[in-house]
């Protein structure tokens, strides 16, 4: 077996967790260190997993599957594919700058840094499980930490903020449990294997009653997690309160776990169930484009702004998702990405900012061009990838998820296009009300330029947010093998199914009875 | 020379886009620390090597054949998906190398002119930077040869007119006018987007070339998507080049610094939904329909702005409304299907419009600020390089052979008689008519007469540096004699233009024979009627601002009624405000105090609270510690992977 790259990879910002845990909590500079070094190793270690990513096979990549609890058939089954690269990427890539976004932290600095790094093993973990049960723990073990950070160091309305954010994702955690655990038992039945192993689960043939249930109870995991309107209220409340690394981390990372979650196991485990509530999402994911959006527009808090500009956001990746054709599966990918990158870019400028005034409402501010030009022009740049200007990352990903969707229903593209002019309205109002007209409150007549930390923060999100932009190809190419596959997969089963529901349609209804005794 | 580079110096065509692009990377990441001149060096220099190359390209391109006159160089692919692809490459051909003679040679007077004007800015590095870059997308936008790289310069220049309309970001009438002309824009983009994703889904690709070759195959004329996609087109011309319903845009954006309202908002950026009508000319002509709305409202857009410029007191503004006013005559011009009408218009348009917002901004630089006409007046004998040149723009505009304006105007409204029909043809005629008028009127408001400046103002007028002048008179020359490029009617630019508009540019004078000889008799009885209507127009301004100065205002005050509607410019933007605007804002509001916390966060925290009532005993366990919880879910969690293992 070949070098672990991806357990390293994973482990890494962990094993900084416990050697943190070691060192004396008044070392804060020494704290500090350990976490930016191992959260940069972790990114580096995860960079060979593009270079040497091979481009014509849809088979999982760097897989290391060792027998865990043999007796219930969970193993430690990792592997990377297309969809989950660039994923994984954007996780180690974002957990490395909200580590340096973090050095502003003053309180419980041993603490925090041992979150940070926990959930950043947990969320690269979750992009690389290949086996249910390990999801289901690095799913898991993910939210604790995230629940630690907005409740510990979180704003004055932190426990309402916690409270409601566990509420909503246990919910969804635990009928997610209940389907995996149904899955296993289908397998089981099936076969007479115990086992939680994604792949095989691939090759089942769950009935076609079996799958509407399942796939509802997965889709509440997810659809909360994206977040899906109406399930979205937790994300606004979870930004104001989070420290801004936290707020990074959920738009950039956490959301994407619930498309992601659609894209490995909602579509090809329940093809036919997928199919069959596209009319269903697709309005979902029309209202949050929209709604979204019109919410934001008049939001007075800037973070707030950005929390429902991401349920817009992720409006058009659910779009893409549920068309069933390359350009919009590959759009959402990317808009995912795109998402990560813009968003997280947003939340990090929002709280710069607000380190310097201790405000994040829009109309304290006002004229901040003229004083703070250097950051005024970061701004402008993510505001426009954000608004989806051609030439930045932001127009590749939504465009192809328009195109997509196109292809597939008219008119439901003709609606989503709208939300192009909608996105300009509200950024574009917000940072004229923030960046333009007359520097006339004198508490921002002082405020400093970005320093030289901010522009380490800032300067590599503005590359990538070019790069993409201009030259995509090498992030689309390496979806092609795997999104093609994926859609095939999906496309063959999904015909299978319909074909025995048109075959015997009685026997059908019977067995589905049998399933539940 | 071309050896050294390659076969010709068509295969230079990148360094035409390259220039612009790197004075702006220079100017916008160290302009800052470089002192005045160089910046305004580096600003027009990358400019003027691009329009040499132009230039250089131009003559190349004439070497070759009249149907071989089509060059492209692809050079990489910047969106593949599945069988989607939309590649980063250029197209030279007829059209696109008249649009960048125009953009790079007037775009490189602006610049000069500049230098100047903006004297003393405080941010004049970033003046430079943003239109660098407004020319080098400008450049992209006319020589991509595909719809999706073609967006990239049809939205980079929005851009670029968002932050110069914007320039002055303290004014908040400037910010509030960048971002209106964006927002307006995208409305425009929304047709633009989804007339692409047509394309794509009919024709299978969104190359240039392929498509226009295809259509004609593919689709039959008439045939609804052929409409669709056209009209969808048209919708983002209308918002670009400012045509009904989204022209408010335009005279707001006379906020920006003048030489920009020439460059973009005059010359180059606001002609762009014109240029993409006759790129896209193939599908056009297979919608009747569609070119029927652009003639309409093209035409009732010439007529509806020239009305409002009747009332306006501010000098830019007067322009900005003739130049909505003017790109409505190209859009009839096209949509009567002379399209090569609508491309000389839009060149004669860039001479002498350009040269109008410059000395317009000599007016302003001598008056320190002032665009009140009505504190103006006499300012003939201060400024008397400014008024010779303006003189010439405004008997171009008006329509007075020999000027340049005369000949595409008086051949729009031949094409839009014979091609058209009397009302399209009564529509431009008597938009001619008001556009002597009030554009005499503002030569007479502004240089003749009595001086009515404050006195501070009138002790400082003082005529323009000779850097501002030049470009005036360069553009003045052009003004004169710009008309020549297309008269007689069988003339260069028509023969020139002809294979990209497949010989339907223009009507059957060229082939000689009885035709010929009925539409000269035509033509030339129409260039009498023509040059008849603006000299009434001149007269009646001349008799109204000059003779008898008393009398405007008493026509005003007679005609209240009307002479209000048109100073408000017929109450446009109120209406779409309390339309559109408002309610928008006020619903959105209601999603959120309503929808969202009243009701979908009320059923939450209901629910929180009814499980916390009905569960006294729970109540033990609920701490209000996360960790407790997420312990208690941990072990139910494991509770039911156990049960469900062993009885399974």
């Amino acid at each position: 077996m070949s070098f672990p790259i991806l357990t390293v990879a994973t482990f890494l910002p962990l094993a900084g967790a416990i050697w943190i845990l070691f060192i004396d909590k008044k070392k804060e500079e020494k704290i500090k260190q350990i976490a930016l070094v191992t959260s940069i190793g972790a990114f580096i270690m995860s960079l060979p997993l593009y270079f040497n990513f091979n481009l014509t096979t849809h088979e999982f990549q760097f897989v290391e599957n060792i027998p865990w609890i043999k007796e219930f058939g969970i193993s430690y089954h990792v592997g990377i594919d297309g969809i989950s690269l660039f994923l994984f990427l954007l996780t180690s890539f974002l957990t490395c700058i909200a580590i340096l976004a973090s050095w502003t932290i003053k309180e419980r600095i041993k603490e925090y840094m041992i979150s940070m790094l926990v959930l950043a093993t947990g969320m690269l973990g979750v992009f690389i499980s290949l086996d249910l049960f390990l999801f289901y723990v690095f799913w898991e073990l993910m939210l604790i930490p995230m629940y630690l950070l907005i409740g510990v160091w979180g704003g004055p309305r932190r426990i309402y903020a916690t409270i409601k954010f566990f509420i909503y994702t246990m919910a969804g955690s635990v009928l997610m449990l209940l389907a995996i655990l149904a899955i296993h038992t289908l397998n089981y039945k099936e076969t007479g294997e115990h086992t939680f192993d994604l792949l095989k689960m691939y090759d089942l043939d769950i009935p076609m009653g079996t799958q509407f249930w399942l796939f509802l109870a997965f889709f509440f995991a997810f659809a909360i997690k994206v977040p899906m309107f109406p399930f979205h209220t937790w994300l606004p409340d979870a930004h104001v309160e989070a420290p801004t690394a936290g707020s990074v981390i959920l738009a950039g990372v956490l959301l994407k776990m619930g498309t992601y979650g659609f894209i490995r196991f909602s579509l090809p485990l329940f093809p036919y169930a997928s199919h069959q509530f596209v009319p269903f999402i697709a309005w979902l994911a029309l209202i949050g484009i929209i709604y979204g959006a019109l919410v934001a527009m008049v939001q007075e808090d800037l973070k707030k702004l950005i929390a429902y500009s991401s349920v817009s956001h992720l409006g058009f990746v659910m779009l893409g998702i549920f068309v069933f054709n390359i350009q919009g599966l590959e759009g959402s990918i990317l808009q995912m990405v795109n998402h990560g990158l813009s968003t997280g870019a947003l939340f990090l400028l929002v709280g710069m900012i607000y380190e310097r005034r201790h405000t994040r409402m829009i109309a304290d501010f006002g004229g901040l061009a003229k004083q703070i030009p250097i950051f005024a022009v970061f701004f402008m740049i993510v505001t426009l990838s954000s608004i989806g200007l051609p030439g930045l990352n932001g127009f590749v990903g939504e465009f192809l998820v328009l195109l997509g969707t196109f292809k597939s229903n008219v008119l439901n593209a003709t609606f989503a296009t709208t939300g192009v002019v909608l996105s300009a309205c509200y950024m574009l109002w917000m940072f004229q009300r923030v960046m333009f007209n007359k520097l006339s409150n004198k508490k921002n007549q002082n405020m400093a330029d970005i320093n030289s930390r901010e522009w380490a923060i800032i300067l590599p999100i503005v590359i990538l947010i070019f790069w993409i932009g201009i030259y995509p190809k090498p992030i689309i190419s390496r979806l092609d093998s795997s999104v093609n596959h994926l859609l095939t997969r999906v496309d063959e089963k999904y015909k299978t199914t319909l074909n025995k529901v048109t075959k015997d349609k009685e026997k059908l209804a019977l067995k589905e009875d049998n399933v539940w005794k | 020379m071309p050896g050294l580079f390659g076969e010709s110096f068509l295969d230079l065509i990148g360094l035409v886009l390259l220039f612009p692009l790197a004075g702006a990377i220079v100017n916008g990441l160290c302009g800052k620390k470089l002192s005045p001149s160089i910046v305004g060096f580096i600003g027009c220099a990358t400019v003027g090597l691009a329009f040499l190359i132009s230039i250089l390209v131009f003559l190349d391109l004439l070497k070759l054949s009249p149907e071989h006159r089509l060059f492209e160089k692809e050079f990489f692919t910047w969106i593949g998906s599945g069988s989607f692809t939309a590649v980063a490459g250029l197209q030279v051909d007829p059209l696109s190398t008249v649009m960048i003679l125009v953009v790079t040679g007037v775009g490189f007077l602006i610049h000069v002119y500049s230098i100047g004007y903006m004297h003393g800015d405080e941010g004049f590095y970033r003046y430079f930077t943003y239109l660098n870059l407004f020319t080098f997308s400008m450049l992209l936008l006319v020589l991509a040869n595909n719809f999706l790289l073609m967006f990239i310069g049809w939205e980079g220049v929005g851009l670029c007119s968002y932050l110069l309309i914007g320039y002055w970001f303290e004014k908040k009438s400037a910010s509030s006018a960048g971002k209106k002309a964006f927002i307006v824009n995208r409305i425009g983009d929304f047709g633009f987007i989804l007339a692409i994703l047509l394309i794509f889904v009919t024709f299978n690709t969104v190359d240039f070339t392929e498509v226009f070759h295809s259509a004609p195959k593919q689709l039959t004329t008439g045939s609804l998507v052929a409409t669709v996609i056209t009209l969808l087109l048209f919708l983002g011309a209308t918002g670009k080049s400012a045509q009904i319903p989204l022209y408010t845009w335009l005279p707001d954006a006379m906020e920006g610094p003048t030489p920009v309202s020439a460059l973009i908002h005059a010359a180059t950026m606001v002609t762009a939904g014109v240029y993409m009508v006759v790129r896209c000319n193939v599908l056009f002509v297979m919608s009747p329909f569609s070119l029927t709305i652009v003639a309409v409202i093209g035409g009732a857009t010439a007529l509806f702005a020239a009305t409002i410029g009747l009332a306006q007191n501010d000098i830019k503004r007067v322009l900005a409304y003739s130049t909505v006013s003017q790109i409505g005559y190209m859009f009839l011009a096209c949509g009567v299907g002379a399209f090569v009408t609508g491309i000389f218009h839009l060149i004669t348009h860039a001479f002498f419009k350009a040269l109008l917002f410059l000395g317009s901004g000599s007016v302003i630089h001598a008056l320190g600020g002032e665009q009140d006409m009505r504190k103006m007046g006499g300012l003939k004998k201060y400024l008397p390089t400014t008024y010779k040149t303006f003189l010439i723009g405004t008997l171009a505009i008006a329509g007075i052979p020999p000027f340049a304006g005369f000949f595409s105007k008086d051949e729009i409204l031949l094409e839009a008689y014979t091609k058209g029909n009397l009302l399209f043809w009564g529509l431009g005629a008597f938009a001619a008519l008001l556009t002597a008028f009030y554009m005499f009127r503002l030569l007479f408001m502004t240089f003749h007469g009595k001086s009515r400046m404050d006195k501070h103002v009138e002790e400082h007028v003082h005529e323009s540096p000779m850097n501002m002048l030049l470009p005036l008179m360069i553009l003045a020359f052009l003004s004169v004699v710009g008309g020549f490029l297309g008269f007689p009617a069988a003339s260069a630019i028509n023969n020139f233009l002809a294979p990209v508009v497949g010989g339907r540019g223009h009507i059957g004078m060229v082939n000689g024979g009885e035709t010929h000889h009925v539409s000269q008799n035509l033509m030339f009885s129409m260039m009498g009627l023509s040059t008849g209507i603006a000299i009434v127009g001149i007269m009646l301004a001349y008799i109204l601002y000059c003779k008898k100065p008393d009398l405007p205002a008493q026509i005003a005050g007679r005609f209240k009624f009307v002479y209000n509607i048109l100073l408000n410019k017929y109450y446009v933007d109120e209406i779409y405000d309390a339309t559109i605007v408002n309610p928008t804002i006020k619903s959105s509001f209601f999603l959120w105090r309503w929808i969202d916390v009243r009701i979908i966060d009320g059923f939450v925290n209901g629910v929180a609270r009814f499980v916390e009532l009905k569960s006294e005993v729970l109540r033990l366990f609920q701490t209000g510690f996360v960790r407790n919880y997420a312990l208690s879910m941990l072990l139910g969690g494991i509770i039911i992977i156990i049960c469900a293992l062993f009885f399974l």
